[in-house]
């Protein structure tokens, strides 16, 4: 069960670090977005699922299988609300006619 | 005035998301006496829920489910039941707010009370935090011009 865990959360790390080198290496603003919801939801996703796996390494008990619960409700909550708010964050930039980035030596 | 977003993922994630957030919200006030939380966090989770609804619908949308009328009779109601029970303290012979005395008239003893009593001060602090941000809220975003019906 630990190394299920420890596992799972080296992959949201990985996740996260690629997340993070993507914000800080994507030329503009919506490429940014991409790398930054995609790579931060699953990361999270996966790192709340060690956690919660983590949890339960002592035994099964009442309490512990609660705590895993409202652990993997979080991660739930996150897998819904983090693309949608990067979806809305998107459409306001857009709205607002932010340009998207096109390479300028292809594009001659 | 807040632009119409036009947006149906947003709407529809929003709609299935405030439900929960009210009840972690609730959750928060309820656990406030012997856990991290309490009534001014479980007031902002309560009213976040509702800014939520009008950032993804609309101003009216809000207005729709929570009055301005409903929205300070929230305000007061939850100032009437802080100070109220303090007050029935100060009836019933003991300090202001300390709750141990109200075993005189709750089935309970003094520490099951003061536990009850520190409940019911949450509840209260709740309602007027959940009310007044909710109110903050509209009166910035409208620019002060929610008085009155409007289309």
């Amino acid at each position: 069960m630990s190394v299920l865990a420890v596992i799972f959360i080296l992959t949201g790390v990985f996740f996260f670090t690629t997340a993070t080198i993507g914000l800080l290496r994507f030329p503009d603003f919506y490429t940014r977005m991409h790398a930054a919801g995609k790579g931060d939801t699953l990361g999270a996703f996966l790192t709340l699922a060690g956690l919660a796996l983590y949890n339960l390494h002592h035994g099964f008990s009442v309490d512990a299988i609660l705590m895993s619960i409202k652990i993997l409700l979080i991660a739930v909550f996150i897998f819904i609300a983090n693309p949608t708010a990067t979806h809305a964050i998107t459409k306001a930039a857009l709205n607002c006619s932010v340009k998207p980035w096109e390479n300028k030596e292809t594009s001659k | 005035m807040i632009r119409d977003f036009e947006g149906v993922i947003i709407k529809t994630v929003c709609r299935a998301l405030v439900p929960f957030i009210q009840l972690y919200g609730l959750y928060v006030i309820a656990h406030g006496h012997y856990s991290p939380g309490g009534g001014f966090q479980g007031g902002c989770i309560l009213a976040a829920s509702f800014i939520l609804m009008a950032l993804a619908y609309d101003i009216n949308e809000v207005k729709k489910r929570l009055s301005e009328k409903m929205n300070t009779i929230f305000c007061s109601l939850g100032v009437i039941i802080y100070a109220g029970i303090g007050i029935l303290c100060l009836i019933l012979g003991a300090n202001y707010l300390d709750y141990g005395i109200l075993h005189k008239i709750l089935p309970a003893d003094p520490a099951h009370a003061r536990s009850l009593g520190i409940l019911g001060v949450e509840i209260g602090v709740g309602f007027t935090v959940m009310a007044v941000m909710v109110s903050i809220f509209l009166n910035i975003a409208s620019g002060g011009e929610h008085e009155g019906e409007e289309n």
